[in-house]
């Protein structure tokens, strides 16, 4: 849709595919690992999400922008309303922008957002057919491109994204007890909302910080984009916090390290799970819970040493969603419990979780 | 599974009626579906004839009877039943569990309750206990009190502060319910409310606040989802009903969206639902705070919306969650890979926009609110906002082309007025003060409707002028594809270029602009999926789906949205002809757009396309698809309408000819015809003056029927007695279709009406009914009591018809189904009109006489087999009985007679040994009661009060009270009939009819109006008005009232016999 006073920019994948689009962001050509997620609603929560860093992000939900983006605070270096202090995507795609917004909290829209932030965005793009395909022969290294310039394309898994995805000190939120260490590999920060909502003491520390002295109750492993196997440094700190018999929760990114730091392995899944509908079954039990991922590598079970056992599976295509050890205290999940964007129903893991810690 | 029941009964909804209409024969159909598959048998008990879950091969056993305790009751005596499903047939099914549960029969024969258990439905239906339970669970509600008085009333809504909202318990649709900005008004509609109900609830108003409705899933083991949120773009004050409904919701944020979610989720666990459930919300749109509005605990009309925009079978999951299956044990039949245990993902919008049919009906007010008049809805789907928005309002079939660049519309009115006070047209009235200059912000302020909306609407008039700008030259590719991608059609821009539709359309595919067609696939393409359910888009460049062109498949065109003349027997005509071509071995395509049908039910056919049944649509259809053939006979006018331009356009007809049709479809041609066969009509001309008009009433002698030779909707016919009345009739056609002239025909009088519905092929009569109306000639066919085989029609009548018919049939080359309507007196026959398609009634001739008549045309347009011979009609040995369901308690202030315009939403068929049994179970079946005892009488002119007479002695030998209005008491009292005589209600003298009805003391009013339309705010108007609003049967009709009166003198209540369908044929 060739509008006035809009440009025109494209999207191109690795295997040469093209769509057609008008910016509606950054005017500035980015390359990244083009993936998609099905929400219907929440993209300023997924936009802020360290976990998509070095992925251009696409939207199957045609109508995108309606309510605008809230006025944010940081407090202590924890948002307000975002996942992180800033657009950590690549870039954007979209079927329809709205840049008439419309929210009581809305104090821009997500176009002058993404350009405030430097991110190129797209619209205009049959989303769908980009989705079919991408679900066909996978995620895959693509970019956004201007007119009048080409840029190399780029896989960001062969990077280390968590470095430089969370924070580089240590922070501590001082609270009531418990308290837990949170290794921070780009954190969402409505993981840590939930945490202080509880009142738990929290000191967030660097993705590699040694955390092995540290006094605490537990230790939660946060969320973070890339390849589990590119956390050497957490996978080790890990594997001495359960010498130690420290209770361990991970959440997405936590999952694959505590899998890897149990002594199973990790492998790249086809185009991942970014949704907010994804049925999580419990192992042995009639309840299943749908939950919010975001995530691009899954934990082989099969390689699960004796001693641990999946906690959870997705019920769609039988993937891991959830580990835990059958006699100690660690155990972590695929999804997320902090939902945001997507449904709170296993908000409850967090109490689960922190009652163990006494 | 040790819970399976193996024998259930399944309540259906009866007779469509507004609040209550097509969304529960889909619902029905698919728990008899999910129970047939488990082996499990099916008892039906529903009147409503024309749908699909009472035809053959669905349920194991049919009862054609009242969903009331008094013959469920009496089917579960017979039956024994093990199990019973109350969510699948709306507020009358729910009703009527309650009732059995009370009156301890559920408990006699152990009958078990499947999903939702009975206390739990009581604790959703009872305000007091529903606000107490959510409370519990700190969910909030809308402060409320339930009063069971009218000063109660006036006290609680003082203390909440006005405006404040009325509610009734138990109520379908809103019934009743209404917005009192004064003690005055809380005082009015209480009592009004209190005549129906003990409990009146006075409520909160929370004007402008957004309404979001959930529908939510819930098993026995607790697992609970969230299976489609839906928006109004109408806020709160306007039911839900009668709302524009976006899915999912476009306004609400990550965090609103979800808070409702998790509210909903918990409200349904503490309420204990096992099954479906929907919850409305009111959100406020200045902050997260929200109150729960109501929790129905049962399939809705929502949910058959939902099921439809998100392509997730709620019923079909519902009836297995209720057998006590969990989530995750169900497959999700989309994708065929994943479980039912999900919340779908949608990649594109849905818009559902009411049809109403207000014209219809005299005096009706035309104010939208919280209660419901729409008879209707469609379903649009696209994936851009203005898209799916022009698409629905195309498919209402009310003349528009879409929100903008419409002919023939004039929104000169008060613009403030129209936005601030919303009638059926206020979403027009949007563009026109845009372009007004109205800012959305000034809009928003008027309307509540979110700036959201009102910017897409902005954008869609930015576009329209942007088009008309570049009349005159070549449209820019850019421009057009815009255009398309915001939903206009080809018609819309042709007007806006100053071009013509056909130029519009070639130039726009020399430019490559195409629509594609998408997948509904539950996932947003997450998981590959073969579903078969397809939409068309402008917004994107791919097709899902690939076009062999070598299975020549046969596209059956449905009837649209239901309204007044046109519901779910079209549907059902539709699903038939689908299933046969199946059999047959023929690849089906169904294109439809209603939510509320099974037409649309994907796994019906073998591609759905759920898209607008214009002929733009169709040939692009039609161009991937290569059909063996179109069926346009099967969905009512909609189709038929386009088989004179499909066949220009190369598309095979599959059926009588589109040359034919034209000529049966064209007044002057058919006269002609007629002419030519020596076959009498009644005298008609087309008049374009006054004077002609009344030269030539006066030719023929009064009474006339005058009607403008073209309507968009919601006709305007009258029955003209002298010239007064004909010039004011000719003065509002003329107000309604200027630019067409006027037809009048002799209108004949006391005759009766035969209809003849048949099958021919190749021009020759294969089968046929023939069936007789109970009232004389002037009720439209729609509104008359409909008796098959005829039981007071003269043999050489019959005779005459069907010679007639084969003449017909032969002139027009009839090749399928076809419909003639006769009037006759004494032996002379005439032809009121032809269809050559299904009609309304061919479900019920088809159940009555035990032979598929949509099977037979099938085939017959198929070119398939059929048998030599079929049964005649003429010996049934049982009589089967159509009678019309009415809607006027919800039309405030509508005139509830009878006339040539028909006015019923809804219809039922029932089975009698004889006329009368069949007669009863109909009349009980459409709302009226038994025993009467106390009978109000006005019969009308002096012609009628005779007729009348031995009708009122039999009354008499009954043991009725009798009260009468002055002529009707003075009359009967000089033959020796005693009545009491009751005061008029404009003479405001007591005792007073008026008076008499609103305190209960009349069982039944018998009310023959003097002429044929009566305008005013007359004194019988407003006691037929006061029976309705008061819930008392009411006749309007004399020979209807001669029947009823002598079918009460032969029978009562226990002389109905409790028979399936299956125990008459």
């Amino acid at each position: 849709m060739q509008m006035d006073g809009t440009s025109s920019a494209k999207l191109i994948l690795e295997n040469g595919s093209e769509f057609d689009g008008v910016s509606f962001g950054f005017s500035r050509s980015a390359a990244g690992e083009v993936v998609f997620n099905t929400g219907m609603v929440g993209y300023a929560e997924s936009l802020t999400d360290p976990s998509y860093r070095g992925q251009i992000l696409v939207f199957t939900y045609p109508l995108i922008g309606n309510y605008g983006i809230p006025a944010d605070k940081i407090i202590d270096g924890i948002s307000s309303v975002f996942e992180s202090g800033s657009v950590r995507v690549d870039g954007v795609v979209v079927s329809g922008y709205s840049a008439n917004h419309s929210h009581w909290n809305s104090a821009g829209s997500l176009g002058e957002w993404l350009i405030a932030h430097e991110v190129p965005a797209i619209s205009g793009v049959d989303t769908r057919r980009l989705t079919r395909l991408l679900r066909e022969s996978g995620t895959m290294p693509g970019k956004i491109l201007f007119p009048g310039g080409d840029i190399p394309f780029r896989n960001p898994n062969e990077d280390n994204l968590v470095e430089g995805a969370g924070v580089s000190e240590p922070v501590v939120y001082e609270r009531s007890s418990p308290r837990v260490v949170l290794v921070d590999c780009g954190c969402k920060h409505n993981i840590l909302r939930s945490l202080l909502e509880r009142d738990v003491t929290v000191k967030r520390v660097p993705w590699n910080y040694d955390f092995a002295d540290e006094p605490c109750d537990g230790v939660i492993l946060s969320n973070g984009p890339g390849d589990p196997k590119m956390c050497g440094a957490a996978v080790e700190n890990v594997k001495k916090a359960m010498g130690h018999d420290i209770p361990v929760f991970g959440i997405c990114l936590g999952n694959q390290i505590l899998g890897l730091a149990a002594g199973g392995s990790t492998y790249k899944l086809k185009f991942g799970h970014r949704s907010q509908n994804q049925p999580c079954l419990e192992v042995g039990g009639a309840r299943c819970h749908i939950t919010s991922q975001n995530h691009g590598y899954a934990v082989d079970t099969r390689t699960l040493p004796a001693g641990w056992e999946p906690w959870f599976i997705n019920a769609n295509d039988g993937t891991n969603e959830g580990i835990r050890h059958r006699s100690r205290p660690f155990m972590s999940v695929q999804f997320h419990p902090e939902a945001s964007p997507g449904p709170v129903d296993t908000g409850f893991l967090f109490d689960m979780f922190l009652e163990r810690l006494g | 599974m040790s819970m399976k029941p193996k024998k259930v009964i399944i309540l259906g909804s009866s007779a469509l009626k507004i609040g209550e209409a097509g969304e529960f024969d889909y619902s029905g159909s698919q728990a008899i579906k999910a129970l047939k598959e488990e082996g499990i048998r099916t008892i039906l008990v529903n009147p409503n004839i024309a749908t699909i879950q009472t035809s053959e091969g669905l349920p194991d056993r049919v009862y054609f009877l009242p969903v009331n305790a008094h013959f469920v009751g009496g089917v579960i005596e017979k039956e024994r039943p093990d199990g019973i499903l109350l969510g699948f047939g709306g507020q009358t099914a729910l009703n009527c569990g309650v009732a059995l549960h009370r009156n301890g029969i559920l408990h006699k024969y152990r009958v078990r309750v499947l999903g939702t258990p009975i206390q739990v439905i009581r604790d959703t239906e009872d305000r007091k206990r529903f606000v107490s339970k959510l409370a519990e669970a700190g969910i909030e509600t809308p402060r409320s009190e339930a009063v069971g008085s009218v000063e109660e009333a006036v006290k609680v809504a003082s203390g909440i502060g006005y405006p404040v909202m009325l509610r009734i318990a138990y109520a379908l649709g809103g019934l009743g319910s209404g917005i009192c900005k004064s003690a005055e008004e809380v005082r009015e509609r209480a009592s009004r409310a209190l005549a129906h109900t003990e409990q009146v609830l006075v409520e909160e108003y929370l004007e402008g606040w957004k309404e979001v409705e959930y529908e939510v899933v819930r098993d026995r083991f607790d697992n609970c989802v969230t299976v489609c949120n839906m928006e109004n773009f109408d806020p709160m004050g306007i039911h839900t009903g009668e709302s524009i409904v976006i899915a999912p919701s476009q306004t609400l944020s990550n965090r609103e969206y979800h808070m409702l979610r998790d509210l909903s989720i918990r409200a349904v666990r503490h309420l204990g639902v096992v099954g479906e459930c929907n919850i409305q919300f009111a959100l406020d749109p200045f902050s997260e705070n929200y109150r729960v509005i109501e929790v129905n605990a049962r399939l809705s009309r929502s949910s058959a919306l939902a099921s439809k925009a998100t392509g997730y079978p709620l019923a079909f999951i519902a009836a297995k969650l209720g057998l006590g299956y969990s989530l995750t044990e169900l497959p999700n039949k989309v994708t065929g890979k994943t479980k039912v245990c999900f919340e779908p993902a949608l990649d594109y919008v849905v818009v559902k926009m009411p049809r109403w049919d207000m014209k219809k009906f005299r005096n009706v007010s035309l104010q939208l609110g919280s209660g419901m008049k729409s008879v209707g809805e469609v379903m649009s789907i696209g994936r851009s906002f203005e898209e799916a928005l022009q698409k629905a309002l195309r498919m209402l079939e009310i003349g528009v082309d879409g929100i903008v660049a419409n002919s023939n519309m004039r929104l000169l009115d008060d613009l403030d007025e129209e936005l601030g006070h919303p009638t059926d047209r206020r979403i027009f009235f949007i563009p026109a003060a845009l372009k007004q200059g109205y800012t959305v912000d000034r809009l928003h302020e008027l309307t509540h409707i979110d700036r959201w909306f009102l910017h897409k609407i902005e954008h869609i008039v930015e576009v329209e002028g942007r088009l008309s700008r570049t009349a005159g030259h070549a449209c820019p590719r850019d421009l057009l594809l815009e255009a398309k991608r915001a939903g206009f059609s080809d018609i819309q821009i042709s007007r806006l270029l100053g071009k013509s539709e056909d130029e519009v359309r070639e130039s726009r595919r020399n430019l490559g602009i195409l629509p594609v067609i998408k997948q509904i696939d539950t996932l947003a393409a997450e998981y590959p999926a073969g579903t078969n359910y397809l939409y068309l888009t402008y917004n994107g460049d791919e097709d899902d789906v690939e076009f062999s062109g070598e299975t020549r498949p046969v596209i059956v065109l449905g009837s649209g949205a239901y309204r007044i003349g046109s519901s779910v027997e079209f549907d059902w005509c539709c699903v038939n002809a689908v299933s046969t071509l199946r059999k047959l071995g023929r690849s089906t395509i169904v294109i439809n757009y209603n939510p509320e049908t099974v037409s649309t039910d994907y796994d019906e056919c073998d591609r759905l396309y759920f898209d607008e049944l214009s002929f733009e649509t169709v040939i692009e259809i039609c161009k991937r698809e290569r059909p063996g053939g179109v069926i346009v006979s099967m969905g009512g006018q909609i189709p038929n309408n386009l088989a004179v331009r499909l066949a220009g356009a190369g598309v095979e007809i599959l059926g009588t000819s589109a040359r034919c049709v034209d000529n049966a479809e064209d007044r002057h041609k058919f006269s002609k015809l007629l002419d030519d066969l020596g076959v009498d009509q009644p005298e008609w001309n087309e008049l374009e003056s006054r004077e002609e008009a009344i030269e030539f009433a006066r030719r023929v002698g009064y009474p006339v029927l005058v009607r403008p030779s073209y309507v968009l909707s919601g006709a305007a016919m009258s029955v003209a007695s002298n010239d007064t009345e004909l010039i004011r009739y000719l003065e509002r056609a003329v107000e309604i279709s200027r630019d067409y002239p006027i037809v009048i025909t002799k209108f004949i009088e006391n005759a009766k009406e035969i209809e003849l519905d048949a099958v021919a092929r190749h021009g020759e009569l294969v089968i046929d009914a023939i069936s007789e109306h109970v009232e004389y000639a002037g009720v439209h066919s729609g509104d008359a009591t409909i008796v098959l085989p005829p039981q007071r029609t003269y043999l050489e009548t019959t005779r005459r018809v069907k010679l007639i018919a084969r003449k017909i049939a032969r002139a027009l080359e009839i090749h399928g189904p076809f419909n003639i309507q006769f009037v006759a007196r004494d032996n002379a026959v005439l032809v009121i009109e032809c269809n050559l398609r299904a009609s309304r009634s061919f479900p019920f001739v088809s159940k009555i006489c035990g032979t598929n008549y949509i099977d037979v045309a099938t085939r017959v347009m198929a070119g398939a087999e059929i048998p030599d011979q079929f049964p005649s009609v003429f010996d049934l040995e049982y009589v089967g009985v159509k009678a019309p369901q009415f809607s006027f308690t919800r039309l405030e202030g509508a005139d509830p007679t009878l006339g040539v315009e028909m006015a019923s939403t809804g219809e039922v068929g029932c089975l009698g040994d004889d006329f009368e049994e069949a007669f009863l179970k109909a009349l009980l079946s459409v709302g009226y009661k038994l025993p009467v005892k106390n009978i109000l009488l006005s019969t009308g002119p002096i012609e009628s009060k005779a007729e009348f007479l031995a009708n009122a002695r039999m009354l008499v030998e009954m043991g009725m009270n009798l009260y009468a209005t002055g002529g009707t008491a003075n009359f009967l009292r000089g033959t020796g009939i005693e009545t009491s005589e009751l005061h008029w209600p404009l003479d405001k003298e007591s005792p007073n009819t008026l008076e008499f009805i609103s305190e209960g003391k009349i069982d039944l009013v018998i009310n023959i109006p003097k002429n044929y339309q009566e305008e005013e705010l007359t004194n019988d108007y407003l006691i037929r008005r006061a029976a309705v609003d008061y819930g008392v049967p009411l006749l309007t009709d004399l020979q209807l009232a001669r029947r009823f009166v002598e079918a009460l003198s032969n029978k009562t209540l226990e002389d109905l016999q409790i028979k399936s369908w299956g125990e008459y044929l």
